[in-house]
């Protein structure tokens, strides 16, 4: 027998292999959110029977037919509430989103400043925003600042802490490759920690993209000149459940619709994560 | 191409003592393994010639002087492709992490896939390969890098016995074309005898060279050789050597 080259039996085109379920996107996706669909509705109907059953004073409950109505009949002043939280939203989780990044990086290079920030880090988390969203207002005024301030205190860490751990996650193994191909600190973050630390990036981003909307109404309802959060404040005070409600329901959508585009993001910034998934 | 000389190597991970005066020598344009008991220190020494292990003493000395960084290409134990590029980007990973751009690092990998039997993969993922094609793409991705000598760290011991078989005859051929030297950790004794020039037995940790073993079969190499009585010898030997209890010191008993 001589010695031969063993080339793989099977070649494979170079051209993208399509994608597996291509034939029906919308299908899978609808059967996917189903189950919450009808979740939601059932729901949504014992909701309406039970304030029906028992004739609940709308003041109290009114019932979910009642908060959409009245939702309607109130959504310019609704719609002209929802565009301030949602730039108070962007602003603050983009603030907190550029401090998350510059910490985890400054602690992933820095050893002494890991063991001198991550402290700090988790105390910052025992702070009661309830206790400290007021004294916010009174230092930085109505305005944008400590409304970002508080949305940045509630959502940092978690994307902080998921970066810092995502970086940490690399097998020795591989921090030696990238080594003994030359590279330096710098190189090996950007080479293998930082692609690295995506996927961990990520759910922590889904983790604080909730948490952002949360803040943005509940630093409103503290004080504010417009935005949802004073809106279901006022509302409450003039007994109108049903369109504290209402806004309730949008606060929901946003952070929904934003937990949505994390995936969407995701898709773009890391393509090769679900398919090593579906792998798996 | 150039010749390695390691000498009198010692390594201490605290005051665990893993290599005793370990040495060692290479060639151009040979293959030498290393061969040792699980947990001995093999991948520990290649970890000092790739200078990610600063050694306790000794020398590894390239052309008689001290080694460089850029000496040895390291091919490490698990295959470490990089789910996040592709098996083309994975390639040329060591010439980009050296300064060379994106482009210019795929134009240098791409040639080599044809003969490393991954043409048509170049835009696939790593997990989209089979384990021969996985550990290929290894092989590739450190031997582009076009240092003097490739540091191969059990390159196929996660393969089954048939791809592994293939593998080592590709090996073969490939050496033979690109007069690569190599330096191999196997724990295969069969693969030591057909790929190698000089097979270098390791004792247990802390690990000192038991015995050097030279391979004088022809070259090219084919399976067919180790069916021979001289193959046989050299197995018979090697297991031997490897299966040599541990040396007690002796005893002042035995001495009087
Ligand atoms: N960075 C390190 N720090 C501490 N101990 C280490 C380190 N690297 C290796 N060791 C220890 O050194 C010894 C030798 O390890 P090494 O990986 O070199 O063995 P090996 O011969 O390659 O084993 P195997 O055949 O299983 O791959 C082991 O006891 C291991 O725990
Ligand atoms: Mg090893």
């Amino acid at each position: 027998m001589s010695v031969r080259l063993s080339t793989p039996a099977v070649r494979r085109p170079a051209a993208p292999e399509p994608p597996r379920d291509a034939a029906t996107p919308s299908r899978g996706r609808l059967r996917r959110v189903l189950p919450a669909l009808v979740v939601v509705a059932v729901l949504v109907a014992a909701w309406q029977w039970a304030v029906t059953a028992f004739a609940v004073r709308p003041q109290v409950l009114p019932s979910p037919l009642r908060v959409v109505e009245q939702g309607w009949l109130f959504r310019d002043a609704l719609w002209t509430n929802t565009v301030p939280t949602l730039q108070v939203t962007a602003v603050g989780f983009a603030v907190s989103l550029a401090v998350a990044w510059v910490l985890a990086v400054v602690v992933d290079f820095s050893p002494w400043l890991r063991q001198a920030l991550l402290p700090l880090l988790v105390a910052s988390q025992t702070i009661p925003i309830i206790a400290i969203a007021p004294l916010l207002i009174i230092w930085f005024g109505f305005g944008l600042l400590p409304k970002v301030v508080v949305i940045a205190l509630v959502t940092f860490f978690p994307v902080a802490i998921g970066l810092i751990e995502g970086f940490s996650s690399v097998e020795r193994e591989a921090t030696n490759l990238v080594r003994s191909m030359g590279a330096g600190r710098w190189r090996e973050f950007r080479y293998l920690r930082l692609p690295a630390a995506m996927p961990s990036f990520f759910t922590s981003l889904r983790i604080g993209i909730t948490y952002a909307v949360t803040g943005a109404v509940f630093a409103e309802y503290v004080g504010a000149r417009a935005g949802l959060g004073i809106f279901m404040n006022l509302q409450k005070n003039s007994f109108r459940t049903d369109l504290v409600l209402a806004a309730v329901i949008i606060t929901a959508v946003i952070s929904v619709a934003l937990f949505g585009l994390t995936y969407a993001v995701q898709r773009l910034v890391m393509p090769w994560y679900a398919a090593e998934r579906r792998r798996a | 191409m150039r010749e390695v000389r390691v000498r009198d190597l010692v390594v201490r991970f605290g005051d665990r003592e893993v290599l005793d005066g370990v040495r060692l020598d290479a060639r151009p344009g040979e293959l030498v393994s290393v061969i040792g008991p699980s947990g001995c220190g093999k991948s520990t020494l290649f970890n000092v010639l790739a200078g990610l292990v600063e050694p306790a003493a000794g020398s590894v000395l390239v052309d008689g002087a001290p080694a460089s960084g850029s000496t040895f290409a390291y091919m490490p134990q698990k295959d470490l492709l990089f789910p996040w590029r592709t098996v083309l980007d994975n390639a040329a990973l060591g010439l980009e992490v050296g300064g060379l751009g994106k482009r210019a690092a795929r134009e240098r990998a791409a040639p080599l896939f044809e003969p490393f039997g991954l043409a048509g993969f170049e835009n696939a993922r790593p997990s989209e390969l089979s384990g021969g094609m996985r550990q290929r793409a290894a092989l590739l991705r450190t031997v582009v890098q076009a240092r003097d000598v490739l540091l191969l760290d059990e390159p196929f011991g996660a393969l089954d016995s048939l791809t592994r078989t293939s593998m080592q005859e590709w090996l073969e051929v490939m050496r033979a074309r690109y007069g690569w030297t190599v330096l191999l950790i196997t724990h295969d004794i069969r693969e030591a005898v057909f790929l190698s020039d000089r097979v270098v037995v390791l004792g247990p940790r802390p690990a000192t060279v038991r015995r050097v073993v030279e391979i004088d079969l022809p070259r090219p190499r084919e399976v067919r050789m180790l069916a021979t009585p001289t193959a046989a010898a050299l197995e018979a030997e090697l297991l031997a050597v490897l299966r040599e209890p541990v040396t007690a010191p002796p005893s002042r008993a035995a001495i009087d």
